[in-house]
């Protein structure tokens, strides 16, 4: 199987190959000229005093930290499936109070009205009946689950976890890339980074006042429980579900549990019992209210989705719509983080929130219109080509890396299914320098801040996971191909 | 009319059972073809799960059968009036959007069998007439039968094999109908035959949606559209969402069901 939750850390669909000299991109430490960037200005100062040997011995120390914390990932498509460390950057990506308190906000007016839209979806279809968005998108999507239809999840909550992928392109200009509405992964690397540069670099913490991330763990678990059935007691059971120790996000997925205090669960582990989801202990069985599970909507429950999941809890749907436990993300929530869906986010949240998106989507031509059709085809050498419904980077044209024959043969499968395929233009994507030969070099970076989602609010950990592309004028910040990590700092005001 | 009904379903299991789940769908509920009275669903080696109402508004119940039994017997069983309605069971709608029924799923995806029957549909103005001579067609393309298909057989092998029954007729009708872009779904019940009390089996048939008259039921094995003799139970897209009993278990051994079915006035 492959569990569309390792996005983040192993593929990702944005190669956003782009061949343009490197001052022509916005870079968050310098900006557009000689000037330090005030975020970045105490770091700078602090930078510009330290011996290049000394932070030169300390990257590889780093290196040493992560191999005994045991964060690895491991690679498909690879026979000897290595585990592999993610490289880890020393040099910080800065955010300030103002600019992050702006980003904050359009992310959590995105997260309500993803919410409010998979609650409509699944009931009284208000913005289909509205004509908002075609019918024909959430009929033919594979991503629509009909047996969620007339439910409710407790708490009125269906993506209690979010990864929203932001870009950034100048001093303002943040777009969404992608709303991964599935239980994205990813938050462990967060949470790592920062534990590596607090030990490293102590005094730095000292100087600079920088918002924690270490409650994280915390805060999961507390936005979980207010999830709960109104079946469960004042403190509810929390479990994680993974699909085992073979999946790529394992890692990630015992470190949550253990850092919240939950248990660590696979199928085999849960039952139906007494009305509820029950865990195998040592000391028998005990309930679980709330279930964080890893693994896809399809392997859930053999009962009613795939019939041959081993990985999932048979039954488990039927005691979810009898109320009695909490599934997160809910199923069915992957109709937000389509495509096609993508491409009426604005629409989505003026319709739900009554006011305009804050944070930018990036254009997306939907070839199913002939219009864009047409210049999707006329102008395929600039633009990047996705599938719809495709996850993971395949079956997509990256127009300016492709050669002349590939883009030939990509516009006959265009031609043939015109509806299968969205097109964007290739992004200029913000720098951060990177510490190389003990000095600074701009790399391409994107970020995934981790949102929460409970009837008490919604709670983004400040920052969040900042990939960055290793090699110079890359665009390509993926794991697998050569992308790193760098902590993500926002500053106290 | 007054039918009473008394429907029990036993499975043994070679072994003793380790862990089984069936989740059953016999419950009743009002409509405009019939009246509930009283209706009890009763689990005998086994314990009541969950209980909730559906995507398609079916009363569903999750049972846990005993661990270490051999043997779990579902009984429903109650009183239901029905009424006559010329086959019209009307606008009355569900949590379930119209195209929802529209939709093909796995047992109804249409292939060049399917598209065949189905091509008369195409442009008709009359279509409820149009549905009637579908189901007449249909009818005589299959044979009623048992032992060629099973549960999982779709509706295109159904036709391509001409011998089918219930389930096979209206899983074929509802595919056709969805290729003309009428709204269709399928239904399970019971069909009081009149010369006799005891019945072979639960039964099945289709329903198509029309602008003008709201659902109107066609159970093609019978070239009729129901009348008070049917009560009905549960519907859905094909057999799987409306199938009386579905379950899974873990664990070796044969298992044997037995049902017996009581319909009568």
């Amino acid at each position: 199987m492959r569990a569309r939750d390792n996005t983040i850390v192993l593929k990702h669909d944005h190669p956003m190959i782009k061949s343009m000299t490197a001052d022509r991109f916005f870079d968050e430490m310098t900006g557009a000229g000689e000037d330090i960037r005030q975020p970045y200005a105490h770091y700078h100062q602090w930078f510009s005093q330290q011996d290049a040997d000394r932070l030169d011995k300390k990257s590889r120390e780093a290196e040493a930290f992560f191999r005994r914390s045991g964060i690895t990932f491991n690679v498909y498509g690879q026979a000897d499936a290595q585990e592999r460390l993610i490289p880890f950057d020393l040099v910080p990506r800065i955010l300030g109070s103002q600019e992050w308190a702006r980003l904050a906000r359009g992310i959590e007016q995105r997260v309500a009205a993803i919410n409010a839209f998979i609650h409509d979806i699944y009931n009284r279809q208000e913005i289909l009946r509205a004509g908002r968005v075609p019918v024909e998108l959430i009929a033919n999507n594979d991503a629509f689950l009909p047996q969620m239809i007339g439910f409710t999840p407790p708490g009125k909550v269906y993506t209690h976890i979010v990864g929203t992928d932001l870009v950034r392109t100048g001093e303002g200009e943040f777009y969404v890339l992608e709303d991964n509405a599935r239980t994205p992964s990813g938050v462990s690397y967060m949470l790592e980074n920062r534990e590596t540069m607090l030990q490293m670099f102590p005094e730095l913490f000292s100087k600079i006042k920088v918002k924690p991330v270490s409650d994280y763990p915390k805060n999961l678990r507390k936005s979980l429980a207010a999830c709960a059935p109104l079946s469960a007691g004042t403190k509810p059971s929390i479990a994680v579900l993974t699909p085992g120790i073979y999946n790529s996000a394992y890692f990630e997925h015992s470190f949550l549990a253990d850092q919240m205090g939950a248990e660590l669960v696979e199928g085999h582990d849960l039952r139906v019992l007494d009305g509820h989801i029950a865990m195998r202990t040592t000391q028998g069985y005990k309930r679980v209210d709330v279930l964080y599970r890893r693994i896809d909507d399809n392997f859930l429950d053999p009962l009613t989705f795939n019939p041959e999941s081993m990985l999932g809890v048979p039954g488990i749907m039927d005691v979810y719509r009898a109320g009695n436990i909490t599934i997160a993300n809910a199923p069915g929530a992957g109709i937000a983080d389509d495509k096609a869906i993508y491409s009426y986010m604005p629409d989505i949240i003026e319709f739900y929130m009554g006011e305009k998106a804050i944070l930018k989507n990036v254009e997306t031509w939907r070839c199913g219109e002939p219009e864009s059709l047409k210049y999707v085809l006329d102008n395929l050498a600039d633009l990047v080509v996705k599938e719809v419904h495709g996850s993971g980077g395949y079956g997509m044209l990256v127009g300016p890396a492709a050669t002349k024959a590939e883009r030939e043969a990509f516009a006959e499968k265009l031609r043939a299914r015109p509806g299968n395929y969205i097109a964007q233009p290739t992004l200029s994507l913000s720098t951060v320098p990177i510490f190389v030969d003990k000095g600074l070099a701009p790399r391409h970076v994107d970020l995934r801040p981790f949102v929460l989602v409970s009837p008490q609010g919604i709670n983004i950990a400040p920052g969040g996971l900042t990939r960055v592309a290793l090699t110079e004028g890359s665009l390509v910040v993926n794991s697998s191909q050569g992308g790193g990590t760098k902590d993500t700092w926002v500053l106290e005001d | 009319m007054q039918l009473t009904i008394s429907h029990t379903t036993i499975y043994t299991y070679e072994t003793p059972v380790h862990y089984a789940l069936q989740r059953v769908r016999l419950t009743p509920t009002d409509t405009t073809q019939q009246k509930v009275h009283s209706w009890s669903l009763s689990v005998e080696g086994g314990v009541q799960e969950a209980q909730y109402l559906d995507h398609n508004r079916n009363l569903t119940h999750l049972v846990n059968v005993d661990q270490g039994g051999t043997e779990v017997r579902l009984t429903a069983t109650g009183t239901v009036t029905t009424m006559d309605t010329a086959g019209i069971l009307g606008h009355m709608t569900g949590p379930a959007p119209l195209w929802l029924y529209k939709r093909e799923t796995a047992l109804t995806e249409a292939g060049d069998t399917i598209r065949d029957i189905a091509a008369p549909l195409r442009g008709s103005t009359d279509m409820l007439a149009a549905l009637h001579d579908l189901s007449a067609r249909i009818a005589e393309a299959v044979e009623y039968g048992t032992g060629q298909t099973w549960a999982q057989t779709t509706a295109e092998e159904a036709l391509a094999g001409g011998r089918g029954v219930c389930q096979d007729h209206a899983q074929i009708f509802i595919a056709a109908a969805r290729l003309a872009g009428v709204p269709a779904r399928y239904v399970s019940g019971y069909l009081m035959m009149d010369d006799r009390t005891e019945q072979d089996a639960g039964h099945a048939w289709a329903e198509a949606h029309l602008p003008s008259l709201g659902w109107v039921g066609f159970d093609v094995s019978n070239g009729q559209s129901p009348d008070e003799r049917y009560v009905r139970i549960a519907s859905g897209r094909d057999y799987t969402d409306a199938a009386p009993i579905s379950g899974l278990r873990q664990g070796e051994g044969d298992e044997r069901m037995i049902v017996t079915l009581q319909v009568q006035q």
